[in-house]
């Protein structure tokens, strides 16, 4: 209130400069501390864990256990030990091989199915479509943590326990809840007069679906693509819970259960396994981010 | 040209056989389009959901499968002490971190929403927390946590002298439950932000000026502008992470095992302790289907509760 009585005084009063410049420094050293100072502090405690990951990684063992003499913050002497190790005395290769089939078979899986049913949700509009849509959405609200006791009864019983067959079979389960959804919204953006265009022309619906509808959806099925992809590269419980091999476990397990042993912990392998196992995802992420941040926060919108 | 074309362009659709026809008819063509998604979901995961609530009555271990013993499985749990932890700690650890999570996310979304310098470039790195896989960032933490070597201890103790000792953080009971809270709200701030954020550009910038018009004071625009015009999202945004977090899994699987002593144990990890190597499928199912009654709960209060006025999504004005 006094602000606003003061404000349109202050020009006339003073001589013109000294009071806006005097106005721009405190308003510049006001965004400085509400604004650019939280931020660095949020964005130093966001990234550090990835810092702290990556030095780890690449300093050796004398450094890793002897924060007094060494910067623990720098790397005294970088080494490429613990990465020559984790791919040549362990399977991680492999590891990284089976992550990568079975995250990219599961994504295309679901990218099948849940594009057809969001065409069939949202284009077709048949007798009952919107309780279909809830009842996919719902499906999303079912956590992995619920089905996993049941599905390993499944899939042992299927027999597909320790095959990674198993895992792409049950990724679908949460990817395909949320491409639908992200899906159905991006369609709704596309204009139906296209459809009916095609329809006078004489199209069949799957010539539509095929040739106006999928062309234009290119982007939503990248961010759906990607989705997924990250999401079954992050999937933890069902990949602990219905594999037991060595060779068939994905990356995130197998850094836990067969890099973890003993009692003395290889934390340079450790962190160099982390590191090397978020960089395929973080790679595909920077490639894509605009359509993954737009995606993301159009399908919380909806 | 055009003589000779016509006549090849109508050919196919005289000639259009049975099943072209069949596909282009709407009901045949939703099933089928329908078909691959439904399945999938009917067969892993509908069946597995009601035949989990199936195994919570009966005594299956691996290899053997059980007999119905009613809610003999249910009883035994209510009767466990780890079983009353689990629950507690779950409560505590959705509680706080969904806490933690908003109100720094919120935060953070706000101060995202100054006009900034390399805006994208900010918000593509504020996500990274959030894309990589769980577990590998949270063995970062198990060793920013470790005992002797926790990079923490070393900044307090020997650099900055505020403590005398090194922080034992996952050694007992407290302070372990503490470091897998912080761990899970540094993994949710950046969704939380990016959501909230998104909210927040469709707020009408006209509001703010007709409430500046009025002299409003800056904590009046956010309590009377911001947080209504969010809370719809907010809704959803919190139904999501409360249920997400309750059913955490890979967080303290990675980092704590349930230990020290099963203080650090959540439902989850509890079940698959009894179910998977434990062998106790029947123990494991009732301890996930106990979960099912706090969910329901969750996304009920959080939905009805913040979700239910229309004008806040700016549909009609009752």
């Amino acid at each position: 209130m006094t602000d606003a009585a003061v404000l349109p005084e202050a020009p006339q009063s003073n001589t013109a400069t000294a009071q806006p410049e005097a106005m721009a420094w405190d308003n510049k050293a006001r965004r400085m501390v509400t604004i650019y100072l939280p931020l660095a502090c949020f964005l130093l405690i966001l990234l550090f864990p990835f810092y702290w990951m990556t030095v780890t990684a690449f300093k050796p063992n004398a450094e890793l256990f002897d924060y007094k003499t060494y910067n623990p913050f720098w790397i005294g002497s970088p080494t490429l030990d613990h990465i020559k190790h984790l791919l040549f005395n362990t399977a991680y290769p492999h590891w990284l091989v089976t992550t990568m089939t079975v995250a990219v078979c599961a994504t295309f899986l679901s990218l099948f199915a849940s594009t057809l049913a969001a065409y069939a949700i949202q284009r077709l509009r048949f007798k009952g479509s919107q309780y279909v849509g809830l009842a996919i959405y719902l499906a999303y609200l079912v956590p992995p943590s619920i089905l996993f006791i049941p599905l390993a009864t499944m899939v042992f019983r299927l027999g597909l326990f320790d095959s990674p067959l198993a895992l792409i079979l049950t990724y679908p389960t949460f990817l395909v809840p949320f491409c639908t959804w992200l899906l159905i919204g991006y369609f709704k953006s596309i204009p139906y007069e296209l459809e009916e265009c095609a329809l006078i022309d004489g199209a069949t619906r799957l010539q539509i679906l095929r040739q106006i509808t999928l062309p234009l959806a290119v982007p939503g099925l990248i961010s759906a693509g990607i989705f997924s992809f990250t999401l079954s590269w992050n999937e933890f419980i069902y990949a602990l819970a219905f594999i037991q091999s060595s060779e068939n476990k994905t990356v995130p397990v197998a850094i836990l259960t067969e890099l973890v042993s003993g009692d003395v912990y290889q934390w340079g392998a450790l962190m160099a396994g982390s590191l090397l196992g978020s960089l395929p995802v973080a790679i595909f992420y920077s490639f894509f981010v605009d359509y993954y941040v737009s995606s993301l926060t159009g399908a919380v919108k909806e | 040209m055009s003589a000779t074309t016509a006549p090849a362009w109508t050919k196919p659709q005289q000639q259009a056989n049975w099943l072209v026809r069949l596909f282009d008819w709407k009901p045949f063509l939703a099933f089928a389009c329908l078909l691959p998604a439904a399945g999938l979901l009917l067969v892993f995961l509908t069946y597995p959901l009601g035949l989990g609530i199936w195994l919570a009555f009966t005594d299956t271990t691996i290899g053997r499968s059980g007999y119905w013993v009613g809610i003999e499985n249910f009883q035994y749990l209510l009767e466990d002490p780890l079983w009353w932890n689990a629950v507690f700690y779950s409560v505590f650890y959705t509680g706080i971190a969904t806490i933690g999570k908003f109100a720094l996310g919120l935060w953070l979304a706000l101060l995202l929403n100054n006009h900034l310098p390399f805006k994208s470039l900010l918000r593509a790195i504020i996500l990274l927390p959030w894309i990589v896989p769980t577990v590998l960032s949270a063995i970062a933490f198990w060793w920013i946590y470790d005992p002797q070597f926790s990079i923490i201890s070393f900044l307090l103790v020997d650099k900055l002298g505020i403590l005398d000792n090194y922080i034992d953080f996952l050694g007992s009971a407290w302070p372990a439950r503490f470091s897998l809270i912080a761990a899970n709200i540094w993994r949710g701030i950046p969704f939380v932000a990016i959501s909230l954020l998104a909210g927040l550009q469709t707020i009408s910038p006209s509001l703010y000026e007709a409430a500046l018009l009025d002299g409003s004071t800056g904590w009046q625009r956010f309590r009377y502008i911001t947080f209504p015009m969010l809370m719809p999202i907010l809704a959803i945004v919190m139904t999501f992470s409360i249920i997400f977090t309750f059913t955490d899994f890979q967080l303290v699987y990675a980092i704590t095992r349930g230990g020290p002593v099963n203080s650090t144990h959540l439902l989850a990890t509890l079940a698959f302790q009894r179910g998977i190597p434990g062998g106790q499928l029947g123990e494991g199912a009732a301890i996930a289907v106990s979960m099912i009654p706090f969910l329901v709960f969750a996304t009920l209060f959080s939905y009805f509760g913040l979700a239910r006025r229309k004008w806040q999504q700016g549909e009609g004005n009752d």
